[in-house]
């Protein structure tokens, strides 16, 4: 017989699901979890400097190590600002378990002191949301957190516990089971057949990959499909590292911020092979005119996404891994040798703007030179803005990467917690955040906790004193009218890094770049670089949002 | 103006938030919910919930959606509900 109070069984159920560190924040409402926490020699407590950050700090260890990771905050401002990293999970369906305190049953409903509803406000964007009403009921709710956010397509949820809850006693004969992952959906063999019909009578296929190949841990079987079949690829900003950069099927990045010959090239498909993808309006331009000539087979762990924005010929429900395993070996061999003519003519025609190696001249050469200079295996976390378009077109991705970008929500303020996370679970990787200065400040705090957790971080920041795509957008589409996008006081980023302990590099009038780099990405612990952009220097080519994605601006010839 | 209209039979568990988390589907995507009933089953730990709903094009995506709910066991169209609606409406006088 076991008797805990709410708090005590909650840290203990965490432990046997094998959580190790937690990030978070206490206040009144939480505390008797954090005294309960205070007692455990297992999990490490990381105490971030606001509620986002803990919750990015959670993404980031959950989102390289693909397993569930936990955060906590207390009731009312505490939950509000951890729903923005919340939303952020559910978007790019990340398993985050967040445990917020809640003020005790009694007082709810009553507008009481740091009271609100945060089951209510969690609903629409977790992928499950708890009240805890019982203590006990704690024995089964915090296992099927677990597994509800690992199962199928992953996604956060959040446990909501009120203070007397966490304090009342139960007794119990039996730890509960683990939760574990569920099975995945069993695709149906008929549905393959039509498949592989249809890929061996395409003529210009192609194979759009996405994050669920990503989280499928599928990118080998992709990879062998691809070459198998003479399919040339291309992915969305989540499925970047499915094909190392310089494959000679991979046509990068597809949509908004694409080159022009893989979305001209797209446009002349007659078969898309969509694997892992949702049809982002980022990815598909204006969906009515997206591909136009094209049949689908879709193939996607979510239902809902299946036909929710353009019907698939044929759609299949399962893991993405599971059916290119069932598909491959029944996939005949191809050459396709006009289809892949016709796609270097492109290329020659309208030539890309990625620079072919590193340089420190533009944004594209160096983040193409940090990448040659981190190697493979490094990690690469982005803010939200210009500097992430940029690191998505240039970095050499391989499978190797860990990339970690906040795609669905777009937030900035996501870089630096979600790098302190990633460098949590994965202490050995070199950790790299690319970052702007608008995103950087959103949540610049957290430094603090890096600097206390000594993660091995480099902050790589481009700095245009300007929120860059927002400025780009205003002149482009709003007749050069920039309102609120351009910083009248200029940070001394330096200053401010140093201040919080760290190691500050700039690239500022450096006479030799290249050795600045060197030795900044050389040091292990906290690193801030600064690197002043150049305020016009552009995302290119861009498709104006709305329009179709043959409607390219910019990057016609980069010579 | 009267466009065809269907019922959506809902089986759910029983508890407080479950009726948010159904209905949150439709208001978020602007899709009319024309009346809702909902009763307790025998027991009390599910409950069934009738959805009187208009039929466009968006209604299969809407049960892929609620089916991926946790808490929604089951979800069926079962248009021959629709009398039921009426003859309640006499009752509640519209």
């Amino acid at each position: 017989m076991f008797s805990l109070t709410g708090a005590q069984l909650t840290i203990g159920l965490l432990e046997r699901q094998a959580v190790r560190t937690i990030a978070g924040i206490p206040g009144g409402a939480n505390l008797p979890l954090y005294d309960a926490l205070s007692r455990s020699t297992l999990i490490r407590h990381v105490l971030t400097r606001h509620e986002q950050g803990a919750g990015f700090l959670a993404q980031g260890m959950a989102r390289i190590t693909g397993r569930p990771a936990v955060c906590f905050a207390t009731s009312g401002p505490g939950a509000t600002n951890i729903l923005t990293a919340i939303a952020d999970a559910k978007l790019d369906s990340v398993p985050v378990v967040c445990i917020t305190g809640q003020v005790p049953r009694a007082m709810i409903g009553t507008d009481a002191f740091q009271e609100v509803d945060t089951y209510g406000m969690s609903i629409p964007i977790t992928k499950h949301n708890f009240l805890v009403r019982h203590a006990r009921d704690l024995l089964h709710i915090i296992p099927e957190a677990f597994s509800i956010a690992v199962s199928g397509r992953p996604g956060p949820v959040l446990i909501d516990i009120p203070r007397d809850v966490q304090l009342e006693r139960v007794d119990f004969e039996h730890w509960p089971e683990i939760g574990e992952r569920e099975p995945s959906p069993v695709h149906f063999d008929a549905d393959l057949g039509v498949a592989l019909e249809m890929l061996a009578s395409a003529r210009r296929p192609i194979l759009w990959v996405g994050g669920g190949v990503v989280a499928s841990g599928a990118g080998a079987e992709v990879l062998a499909l691809a070459e198998r079949a003479s399919m040339p690829v291309t992915s969305t900003l989540m499925g970047l590292t499915v094909l190392p950069y310089d494959h000679p099927l991979n046509m990068g990045m597809l949509g908004m911020h694409a080159q022009r010959h893989t979305n001209m090239a797209l446009e002349a498909c007659d078969l898309i092979l969509a694997a892992g993808v949702r049809f982002d309006d980022r990815a598909t331009g204006k969906v009515q005119e997206f591909c136009p000539q094209a049949k689908v087979i879709h193939i996607d762990i979510d239902h809902s996404e299946l036909d929710k924005l353009r019907s698939a010929s044929v759609a299949i429900l399962g893991d993405v891994g599971e059916v290119i395993r069932a598909l491959l070996p029944r996939v005949a061999q191809a050459e396709r040798q006009e289809w892949l003519g016709y796609i270097a003519a492109l290329k020659l025609a309208f030539p890309s703007c990625i620079p072919e190696q590193g340089g420190h001249a533009t944004p594209l050469e160096l983040i193409r030179r940090v990448g040659e200079l981190a190697g493979d295996g490094a990690i690469v976390v982005t803010d939200v803005g210009k500097h992430q378009m940029w690191t998505a077109q240039s970095y050499p991705f391989t499978p190797g990467t860990g990339w970690l970008t906040s795609g669905g929500l777009g937030t900035m303020g996501f870089g630096l917690p979600t790098a302190i996370g990633a460098a949590l679970a994965e202490p050995d990787r070199k950790v790299l955040c690319f970052s702007g200065d608008g995103s950087l400040l959103m949540n610049i705090q957290e430094m603090a906790t890096a600097a206390e957790q000594g993660v091995d971080v480099t902050v790589i920041l481009m700095n245009n004193a300007c929120l860059g795509l927002v400025h780009q957008q205003q002149e482009l589409f709003f007749k050069g009218n920039y309102f609120s996008s351009i910083y009248d006081v200029n940070v001394d980023f330096g200053l401010i890094a140093r201040g919080f302990g760290w190691k500050v590099w700039d690239m500022a009038g450096a006479a030799d770049p290249d050795a600045v780099l060197i030795e900044a990405m050389g040091h292990r612990g906290p690193a801030l670089v600064h690197v002043p952009v150049d305020r016009n220097e552009k995302v290119w080519p861009m498709v104006p949002p709305g329009a179709a994605n043959r409607t390219m601006l910019g990057g016609e010839s980069h010579e | 103006m009267n466009s065809s209209r269907t019922v959506l039979d809902v089986l759910v568990k029983n508890h407080p938030g479950v009726m948010s988390h159904v209905c949150g589907l439709f208001s978020r995507r602007a899709f009319n919910v024309e009346a809702i009933l909902c009763l307790p089953l025998s027991g009390g730990e599910q409950s069934r919930i009738w959805l009187l709903v208009n039929e466009d094009e968006r209604l299969e995506q809407m049960i892929r959606q609620m089916r991926k709910l946790q808490d929604v066991l089951d979800v069926r169209m079962k248009p021959d509900a629709e009398p039921t609606f009426a003859s309640l409406g006499q009752v509640m006088g519209g």
